[in-house]
C-alpha cells in the first residue's frame, strides 16, 4: 500500500478545495462530479464544458500517476460484482439525493448548505455501516 | 472559450487532488471507512482541507455580484430536507461502501489502466439514467 501520509492528503484536499473555488469563483458552477457527469451524459451544446471538466480530471490523474506520484497507486483485484452493484447504487443515490462527496460534501458545506450536511451525514453512516456489514458481519474480501 | 479553460484547469486540479489523497486506491478509502477494523484515517485530512479551503473561499466568492467569466451563480435552489435526499445520499453510501468508489475517484481512477473503475464508470451511469427514467414516470 502507498505510504500516504497526513500532509500527501491534505494536499490533496487543497487541490480538491482550490479546484471547486476556481470553477464557482470564474464560472459560477458546483464542481459536483455526479452532477457533472449527469449534465454531461445528457449530451447538450450548452453543457460542453462538463466533457471538458472530465477530460481535465483524466489529465490530472495522469499528470499524478505518471508525473508525480513517488509510488504507483495500487490497484485492487478484479471485483467486478462489487463494481457493479455499487456503481449502479451510487449512480442511483447520488442522482436521487442530488450530489455526492463532491457536491454536497466539499461544495455544499462549502456554503454551509444544510441539505447538504444532512446528505453527508447520512451517506457517511450508511457507507462505514456497510463496510461493516460487509467486512466484519459476512466476512466478505471486495 | 474562457470558461472552457477554467473547466479544463479546475477539473485538472480536481484529477490531481484524487491522485495525491489517494482517493483513486479504493482499498485506501474502503479502510477509511472501516472504523471497527484497522481503521485509516488519512482521509480524513482530505474532505477537511478542502471544506477549508471552500469554507473560506465561498464566503468571498459569493460576495461577488456575478462569476467572473459567467453572467450569475448556478447554485441548488431546494432547501428543504426532503425524502428523495435522504434516501438517495443513504443509497449512495450502501453504494460507495461496497466498491471504495464515489463519482470523482471512480472517475480519476480510469487512468490506472484497471478494469474495475471501468465497470464503476458503466454501472454509475445505468444507475443515474435508470432514476432519471423512474422519477420522470
Amino acid at each position: 500500500m502507498a505510504n500516504v501520509n497526513w500532509v500527501t492528503a491534505l494536499i490533496g484536499g487543497v487541490l480538491i478545495g482550490l479546484s471547486a473555488t476556481l470553477l464557482l469563483a470564474f464560472n459560477g458552477r458546483i464542481a459536483g462530479i455526479s452532477g457533472i457527469v449527469n449534465g454531461a451524459i445528457a449530451f447538450s451544446k450548452q453543457e460542453v464544458w462538463r466533457w471538458i471538466f472530465i477530460l481535465g480530471m483524466l489529465l490530472g490523474g495522469i499528470l499524478y500517476e505518471y508525473g508525480l506520484a513517488s509510488q504507483p497507486t495500487p490497484t485492487a483485484t478484479l471485483t467486478p460484482w462489487a463494481m457493479i452493484i455499487g456503481g449502479f447504487l451510487v449512480g442511483f443515490g447520488t442522482r436521487m439525493g442530488s450530489g455526492c462527496t463532491s457536491g454536497h460534501g466539499v461544495c455544499g458545506l462549502g456554503r454551509l448548505s444544510m441539505r447538504s450536511l444532512v446528505a453527508v451525514i447520512t451517506f457517511m453512516m450508511t457507507a462505514i455501516l456497510t463496510v461493516f456489514v460487509v467486512r466484519h458481519l459476512l466476512q466478505l474480501s471486495i | 472559450m474562457k470558461e472552457k479553460l477554467i473547466a479544463l484547469l479546475s477539473g485538472l486540479l480536481f484529477g490531481l487532488g484524487l491522485g495525491f489523497s489517494q482517493m483513486i486506491d479504493r482499498q485506501r478509502v474502503l479502510g477509511f471507512l472501516d472504523v471497527a477494523g484497522a481503521w485509516d484515517s488519512t482521509l480524513l485530512f482530505v474532505l477537511g482541507g478542502a471544506v477549508t479551503v471552500t469554507v473560506i473561499a465561498f464566503r468571498f466568492v459569493l460576495r461577488l455580484p456575478h462569476p467572473i467569466f459567467a453572467d450569475k451563480f448556478n447554485l441548488p435552489t431546494k432547501k428543504d430536507i426532503d425524502k428523495p435526499l435522504v434516501i438517495g445520499a443513504a443509497i449512495f453510501g450502501i453504494g460507495w461502501g461496497i466498491c471504495g468508489y464515489c463519482p470523482g475517484p471512480g472517475i480519476t481512477a480510469l487512468v490506472l489502466r484497471n478494469w474495475n473503475p471501468i465497470l464503476f464508470v458503466v454501472a454509475f451511469v445505468a444507475g443515474s439514467l435508470t432514476y432519471k427514467n423512474l422519477s420522470e414516470k
